[in-house]
């Protein structure tokens, strides 16, 4: 208990460091823009098949699971739409970014921190958490809203492929479907909880790597516990938004 | 100048540096030098401030440097250069950025400036036509001229080097002891080396501390440290068959 609390401690303290005031503003600009392009850009990929198949999947299983006549066939596309939009788009892509961006940060910064470079940035005269990790965390706040933006929409396209090509739906049926009771504040929802989860996937992967005190098998470590802390805080997050934002 | 107070430092409850008291003085090169986990490399560290101290005073001129925070010792900071033991330069930047990086940071150079300063830096340490390679693209001795570059790009008047020289072949470890040595002289710097190795003692040693289990044993020149009665010292400067050899025909 008393090393849980002391890491909770120590987790602020660092957050405190990572949010102090940058250097140099130019600097910090040019960094948020490579990781931009490193974090955001090159996860939309990853996000836009997994959603695709997602969605796909996700059709064809209310599909067979609502063949009763009496259910509408337009509520395949609704369900298809609410769960991407409610569950995949955040949280699922959420655990998918932490495995892929969290593991990625955390070792980077762990290796730096191995290798002596956070080290040299702190002879420097350079506020290393902050100018490695402020960095990191707009750039996931930024561009995580748009990845999950793909995600709806690429898992809603899955969907009506699948659906129309296999069979079990029409087009003209999908589409009244994903029209049908819409709620625009989902998607408002959906990119709160976005928000949050990018948050958390920065700023633990982060920190795991920054004190990792050792050598490469710490790295490998950290790496794993990046992964493993940063989904359950989003599991527990995902249940504390959804009751506060949904009820 | 550097003067380091009745410095103690221990991890974990286990003390490393045990009430250390020295003068490094500026213009020349002082060597910390002793056995491996004797703790040189704790002792150099603590200097810069990478680890707090337990206690005692480090003063750089008339500043008393480990009481000041972060934010504060920016400023020392900026006059300090650091060789780190495995030359920590920035991987995800190239040659030409590694040196360029404390320029962009703390200068407010033209860009042409700043390449002009970057060119001089790297034909300093006798680095040529490596400007747009990456680090990983280098070899072990490159590594450690264009640390230097880097460590030298702000005119810095203090230069700290872990273990120059280890895993350099003895020729690139001359020639890396040399620069040191001449760089140091050029820009009048207070300059403390961190070795285990010999040779470098006798090359470069204007002042020396042997440390031993994390207490300073013997303070000197390379001249004096030959005539040491000093056991431990001893122990440490003849380890080699060659140099218990040399002795015993002295």
């Amino acid at each position: 208990m008393i090393h849980f609390l002391t890491q909770v401690g120590r987790y602020f303290i660092f957050l405190r460091k990572v949010f102090a005031k940058p250097e140099k503003h130019s600097i910090y600009y040019r960094q948020t823009m490579r990781e931009l392009v490193y974090l955001g850009l090159y996860s939309a990929g990853i996000i836009a098949i997994i959603a695709f198949f997602m969605g796909a999947v996700i059709t064809l299983q209310t599909a067979y699971n609502t063949q009763n006549p009496i259910y509408p066939k337009y509520l395949i596309g609704l369900g298809c739409r609410d769960s991407i939009i409610l569950e995949f788009s955040s949280t699922v892509a959420a655990l998918i970014l932490a495995g892929k961006v969290g593991s990625n940060i955390s070792s980077e910064i762990g290796t730096m921190r191995v290798t002596e470079q956070i080290d040299a940035l702190e002879i420097m005269g350079v506020n290393s958490a902050s100018y490695l990790i402020l960095p990191k965390i707009i750039a996931t706040l930024l561009f995580n809203p748009i990845l999950t933006l793909i995600g709806i929409i690429v898992g809603i396209f899955g969907g009506w492929l699948a659906g129309t090509i296999s069979g079990v739906i029409t087009s003209e049926n999908f589409i009244y479907g994903i029209q049908y009771a819409f709620i625009p504040y989902y998607i408002v929802y959906s990119l709160i909880k976005t928000l949050f989860f990018a948050f958390i996937i920065t700023s633990i992967s982060a920190f795991q790597g920054y004190y990792v005190d050792g050598g490469s098998l710490e790295v490998g470590r950290a790496s794993t516990k990046a992964v493993v802390y940063s989904s359950v805080l989003i599991l527990l997050f995902n249940v504390i938004l959804t009751q506060l934002l949904l009820s | 100048m550097i003067t380091v107070k009745n410095l103690s430092k221990s991890f974990n409850g286990k003390k490393v540096l045990d009430d250390i008291s020295v003068t490094f003085e500026p213009g020349k090169t002082n060597l910390i030098i002793g056995m491996s986990g004797s703790g040189k490399t704790v002792l150099l560290k603590s200097i810069v401030g990478l680890h707090e101290i337990d206690s005692g005073e480090i003063w750089f001129e008339d500043t008393l440097f480990s009481e000041l925070d972060f934010n504060d010792r920016k400023e020392i900071r900026t006059e300090i250069g650091m060789l780190f033991q495995g030359s920590a330069l920035f991987d995800s930047m190239t040659v030409e950025q590694n040196v360029r990086f404390p320029l962009d940071m703390f200068t407010n150079k033209t860009p042409k400036e700043k390449n002009e300063r970057v060119n001089f830096c790297l034909n300093r340490v006798n680095i040529v036509k490596v400007n747009k390679l990456f680090p990983a693209e280098l070899s072990g001795g490159m590594k450690k001229r264009v640390a230097i570059a880097r460590a030298i790009a702000l005119n810095p008047k203090y230069l700290f080097c872990d273990e120059p020289n280890s895993g350099l072949d003895p020729i690139t470890a001359i020639l890396i002891d040399a620069l040191i040595k001449e760089l140091t002289e050029e820009y009048s710097m207070t300059t403390i080396v961190n070795t285990h190795d010999m040779n470098s003692v006798m090359e470069i040693g204007e002042k020396i501390i042997f440390i031993s289990d994390g207490v300073k044993c013997w303070e000197g020149n390379k001249d004096e440290i030959l005539h040491s009665d000093c056991s431990t010292l001893n122990d440490f400067v003849f380890a080699n068959s060659l140099a218990k050899k040399l002795k015993a025909a002295k």
